[in-house]
């Protein structure tokens, strides 16, 4: 199966027909820093993914550093 | 998966909740986390205008679409930090949001206003590209609300953001910074609007997946000048600790806001004084911002 991958743009292909889970952890991804879309849907950690699927691990970290600080 | 509130497939986990939804209610579970942060902070009332500071991102344009669909009167802030076509993209993406949702978008350049682009700024002061572009949007933010009248700013400022904050300032005790770390920043002078943070209940994967079921077009990638920002390792380092410990984040955060925050309140006030050059609040007696001004346009000229 095909993953598609950003920061940058890229693919890898990956055996399918098993749990999003077993995907993320063989690819060193940790569940909480990526949402998992199939289409126009998001997909559980739970869900098994076929071999002629195409997912996309969209990361959703951002920022550089916060702007906390005092004025002036 | 099922949805802990109507049985149906779900499509989002959270653990740290211990709990899944499906899109309706994940969507619902969203809102009310941002209700609660404006109710439990006394962020703002219906009758006062908002201004919501936008960078094109997920946590910004959510939250602009949560004030929206709950009827708050809000003027979107739009700072165009020339940082190539980074700041292109993003400033289309919120030109577009704001034509969509039928609401007003105010853009201002910093360009303009510093005498040159974050790029610039960074070469010029030599100090990191997040030290001018911060200093420069804080000063941004409250002018834009100041000279309209408004009285609050509130950005997208999510609960991962909040923590990583926090996990640098305890890294290097600056207790300064720890003792002004709050969802909601009172105004402590009358040129000093309120700052607020209504996401800071949301983990940033959680205020992705709002932005992704809701359709609204972000900007996915990062800025470029955030590879390698101290705040982003921050993050990955506590992203690992909630992969091992759902919820740490959580009360990491939650736990100094609660119990710790008050023992580094400050015991005496900090005389804040009115910019000799620009009238914005310093404590000196010409502000940041005026000075990294001089010296952007005295290199550049």
């Amino acid at each position: 199966m095909k993953v598609v991958l950003r920061n940058p743009r890229r693919e890898v292909e990956v055996a399918g027909n098993r749990r999003v889970k077993e995907v993320l952890r063989e690819l060193d991804i940790i569940p909480e820093s990526v949402l998992v879309i199939r289409g126009d849907d998001l997909v559980t950690a739970d869900q098994v993914v076929r071999d002629d699927d195409v997912i996309e691990l969209r990361p959703v970290m951002s920022g550089g550093r916060d702007a906390v600080g005092a004025q002036g | 998966m099922k949805c802990r509130k109507c049985g149906q497939g779900a499509v989002l986990e959270l653990r740290r909740h211990n709990a899944a939804f499906c899109a309706p209610d994940f969507l619902e579970f969203f809102r009310n986390q941002v209700r609660e942060a404006i109710r439990r902070h006394r962020m703002f009332t219906r009758d006062e205008p908002v201004l919501v500071a936008v960078s094109g991102g997920k946590d910004s344009l959510a939250l602009w679409d949560v004030l929206i669909d709950d009827g708050y009167r809000t003027t979107g802030l739009y700072l165009d930090l020339g940082i190539f076509e980074y700041s292109q993209e993003s400033k289309a993406k919120c030109e577009a949001f704001a034509a969509h949702r039928g609401v007003p978008l105010v853009v201002s350049t910093v360009a303009e206003e510093v005498g040159a682009p974050v790029p610039v700024i960074k070469d010029v002061t030599r100090r990191p590209p997040c030290s001018g572009c911060g200093l420069s949007k804080r000063y941004l933010m409250n002018r834009a609300a100041l000279d309209r009248a408004m009285p609050v700013v509130a950005t997208g400022h999510n609960l991962d953001d909040e923590a990583a904050t926090l996990f640098g300032s305890v890294m290097h005790w600056q207790t300064d910074a720890l003792s002004r770390q709050s969802p909601a920043l009172p105004s402590s002078h009358p040129r000093l609007v309120r700052r607020v943070k209504p996401l800071y209940r949301l983990s940033e994967r959680e205020t992705a997946a709002y932005a992704f079921l809701r359709r609204i077009d972000y900007i996915v990638e990062e800025c470029p000048f955030a590879k390698g920002a101290t705040s982003i390792a921050h993050k990955e380092i506590l992203n690992r600790m909630e992969d091992a410990s759902p919820g740490a984040k959580h009360n990491f955060l939650f736990g100094f806001l609660d119990k710790a925050r008050v023992a580094f309140e400050r015991t005496e006030s900090v005389a804040l004084n009115e910019c000799a050059r620009c009238g914005q609040v310093t404590t000196g007696t010409v502000c940041a911002f005026c000075k990294l001004s001089d010296q952007v346009k005295r290199a550049v000229r």
